[in-house]
């Protein structure tokens, strides 16, 4: 073969994607149907996953509009973790708890400081993300499991604040928020429930667009780089613990956006929305879904929502006892993720890339590591 | 990754509308939501676990089993009642979810005895914009206690307030002078008991108020408190687990007021099995012997009343594995009431016909006091008798004291129980 003629289209093709490895041209017809240009093209995604999730909005239920909603909120806390966690490598055992400063800020701002909602939503999103700078920089004098330890005490602890201070935050008793009021010219009758999951939805449909972007840019290489080898990212001139803080603050910001969207689905914010539960099963849905990949959040989100209701359906269906109907979606969540990590440790994404390997062999597809950090994205 | 994508969303629809699908088959074939021509279907919260579970959460299966026997019995006007309960751990968040999916999902006419005041405040603004009957609260939160603000909204036991001022009352004739301390929920459940209190008792022998939140097991402080303020009477407005809490930190710091507790945190079988449990076998009902209290409804000693004849009966045959306790007691007599409420809503009842049926008011039933209800007043029984516990049951006696929530006088009722009827309808 011509070595002129091989190195060529590489070239080309390397200074787009500056991580790819040497691996030879490959027919990239495929690829050509989206725009190359990221940001672009996550728009154009977005508006098709909004054009959908309008569709589904309007042909579904009250019920299942509120489901939504709950599916969005949970993407948006899962999205930022898992680029925390699967992209850059810190465990966070705290993410119910950073949930709570959003939801808290969003209450307290609507009920006691009467700011209107959508200012409140972006307000609480940057509280929680400057609790975010505090936590990221302890934690990112802290490795394995000092993190997942320290994280941990700030998901016990956290919510005990308002027991402790309930002239403030209303004790167990939370806050209550007034419903979103749907704007009049959507009409009078339309449902509450419904403008709830579009509200939730923007809100996952933003932070999409915004961490797609990041994930295959320079800081989402930064982040990798960091998680693959410190000593050499730091070698490479990288500042690891400002990269660490950064992740850290990105993905409190989502966190954030997640409980002030809890606050407008719940319309309350109090300690009991989040135990350490919830922190421990935000894990759970990434590891499930697929470590470090949006698509893998999806697949986490629609787990945590659908998942306690169908273990409670069937713990009643065979009348169990109170307590072990209690406890059985986390046992169940336990299992789920044994069977998926045996099963497909990359998760539910990583199994469904598989297939899709499979079914699709890879004289069609993208190489494997350009698949990946493209993937990773989406 | 739109495959993928769109797999996703496809898996949404999919699921959304199996559960969709399965919740239609609950409502069709009537214009009112959850009632068809052979059954009505209604639904609550109950705390089935967590810090309110102990007694509370023998409630609702208790209310399942009297409408199993009027069920056995024809029903409400030739229908079948049918109560969905589901569990929210007296997680104020927790209500919000099942009762939407209750109203949204299960689609029932009602919801009847929704449990706790922390968790039903949350739901009473939604459940009334929506037009839902909510029936009978479980909880004497004077919250319920307004027709105009909440329509649809009833509550059934004691308002606290009304409540408070009849133990308050009963301290001032018979504990005179005594240095008081209160120890209550920090809600407004705790907060409308309080207010009846300091309606009667005078301010200057309330020497102490400590509140406590429920979820934090440790109530030392609070104790330390009142014992230290020198209460020579504590009156506790506190649910069953925190009566327990409370009576054995005081029997640690070796406190002995004369104890005071509302009907709610009372029942002996109850807060006996939980010193039990708290104290690992070394506690029962001793620690609350003595304690005054007060009842709306005959005691579960009294084998003489009939009522709690049929309920034991009742009780025995669809609820066995349930003890025969107060809790027990409340949940049938309250299941009573919404049975009786549904027939005079007419024989094809709608949400509105329910509503009106209760605003209209007039039952009777289980209860020794009568009803406040009116289109204004939605807080059930007016009143309530004066007791003791007495060899580890409440023994109720002297004369049945009724009053408002507000400022009014305490006066005397002589209202009087009707006995039920054979298929356990009265009227």
């Amino acid at each position: 073969m011509n070595e002129a003629q091989t190195r060529q289209p590489m070239r080309a093709r390397r200074s787009r994607e500056p991580s790819e490895p040497p691996s030879g041209p490959r027919p990239r017809a495929r690829r050509l149907r989206l725009p190359e240009q990221t940001l672009a093209r996550h728009l154009l995604l977005a508006l098709v996953f909004g054009v959908l999730l309008f569709l589904l909005s309007i042909s579904l239920g009250a019920f299942d509009n509120l489901r939504m909603a709950s599916a969005a909120y949970f993407f948006t806390a899962l999205a930022g973790l898992t680029v925390l966690t699967g992209l850059n490598g810190q465990i966070s055992l705290g993410h119910g708890a950073l949930m709570a400063v959003g939801a808290y800020s969003t209450a307290l701002l609507v009920s006691r400081a009467g700011w209107p909602l959508f200012p409140t939503m972006v307000a609480a999103t940057v509280i929680t993300a400057l609790a975010g700078v505090l936590v990221g920089a302890a934690a990112s004098r802290l490795r394995g499991p000092y993190l997942a330890g320290a994280t941990l005490a700030l998901a016990v602890g956290l919510p005990g604040l308002a027991d402790r201070y309930p002239g403030a935050f209303g004790g167990e008793n939370g806050i209550d928020v007034a419903p979103p009021t749907p704007p009049s010219s959507l009409g009078a009758t339309f449902p509450l429930e419904r403008w709830e999951a579009w509200i939730a939805c923007t809100g996952a449909l933003v932070v999409y667009v915004l961490l797609a972007n990041l994930m295959r840019g320079r800081v989402g290489r930064t982040f990798r780089a960091i998680r693959d080898d410190e000593v050499a990212a730091q070698l490479a001139g990288l500042n690891v613990a400002r990269v660490q803080i950064l992740a850290f603050v990105i993905s409190a910001a989502c966190a954030g956006l997640a409980g002030a969207s809890l606050v407008v689905v719940t319309q309350i914010a109090a300690p009991g929305a989040f135990p350490l539960e919830l922190s421990l099963s935000l894990l759970t849905g990434i590891v499930l879904g697929g470590l470090g990949s949006l698509a893998g959040a999806v697949w986490g989100a629609l787990a945590l929502v659908f998942l306690p209701q169908w273990s409670t359906d069937v713990a009643q269906s065979f009348s169990l006892s109170n307590d072990v109907q209690a406890n059985l979606p986390l046992a169940l969540y336990g299992l789920v993720l044994i069977g998926v990590v045996v099963a497909a440790p990359q998760g539910i994404q990583g199994a469904l890339r598989g297939i899709a390997r499979l079914a699709w062999p890879r004289g069609r597809r993208e190489p494997s590591t350009h698949q990946e950090e493209g993937d990773d994205a989406n | 990754m739109m495959r993928i994508r769109t797999r996703s969303v496809l898996a949404v629809a999919v699921c959304a509308a199996t559960a969709t699908a399965v919740a239609s088959c609950g409502g069709g074939g009537s214009s009112t939501p959850g009632v068809t021509k052979t059954t009505v279907l209604i639904g609550s919260h109950q705390p089935l676990t967590g810090p309110a579970a102990p007694g509370y959460s023998e409630i609702a299966p208790a209310a399942k089993a009297f409408f199993s026997y009027l069920n056995d019995h024809g029903g409400v006007n030739g229908r079948k009642i049918n109560l969905i309960y589901k569990d929210d751990g007296y997680n104020p968040t927790k209500t919000v979810t099942v009762v939407k999916q209750l109203v949204l999902q299960n689609k029932v006419f009602a919801i009847w005895g929704g449990l706790g005041t922390p968790t039903h405040t949350k739901v009473v603004d939604y459940l009334n914009a929506s037009k839902v009957p909510d029936l009978f609260v479980s909880s004497g939160c004077p919250c319920w206690d307004d027709g105009s603000a909440h329509p649809y909204t009833f509550g059934w036991q004691p308002n606290y307030t009304i409540e408070g001022k009849i133990l308050g009352q009963y301290i001032k004739q018979n504990l005179a002078g005594k240095k008081v301390g209160v120890f209550y929920q920090n809600d407004d459940f705790g907060k409308g008991g309080l207010a009846g209190i300091e309606q009667q008792v005078p301010k200057s022998q309330i020497v102490s108020t400590q509140p406590y939140e429920p979820g934090n097991t440790n109530v030392a402080p609070q104790i330390t408190a009142l014992q230290k303020a020198g209460a020579d009477v504590l009156v506790d407005f506190t649910i069953p687990a925190y009566t327990a809490l409370g009576q054995l930190t005081s029997f640690k710091l070796g406190y002995k007021p004369q104890l005071v507790v509302s009907n709610v945190g009372i029942d002996p079988t109850t807060v006996g099995g939980l010193l039990k449990a708290f104290s690992k076998g070394k506690a029962d009902t001793a620690l609350i012997e003595g304690a005054v209290t007060d009842g709306y409804l005959p005691s579960t000693a009294d084998s003489s009343n009939a009522w709690v004849q049929l309920f034991k009966q009742i009780h025995d045959k669809y609820d066995p594995k349930a003890p025969w306790d107060g809790n027990v007691e409340y949940g049938m007599a309250s299941a009573y009431t919404f049975a009786q409420a549904l027939k005079a809503a007419g024989k094809s009842p709608t949400r509105q016909s329910l509503v009106d049926a209760v605003n209209k008011g007039g039952f009777t039933g289980p209860g020794l006091v009568p009803f406040r209800y009116s289109k204004e007043e939605h807080g059930g029984y007016g009143g309530a008798q004066m007791g003791a516990v007495k060899n580890g049951a409440i023994e109720l006696s002297g004369p049945i004291y009724v009053t408002d929530p507000g400022n009014g006088a305490i006066t005397t009722s002589n209202a009087k129980q009707p006995a039920p009827g054979a298929d356990g309808l009265v009227g």
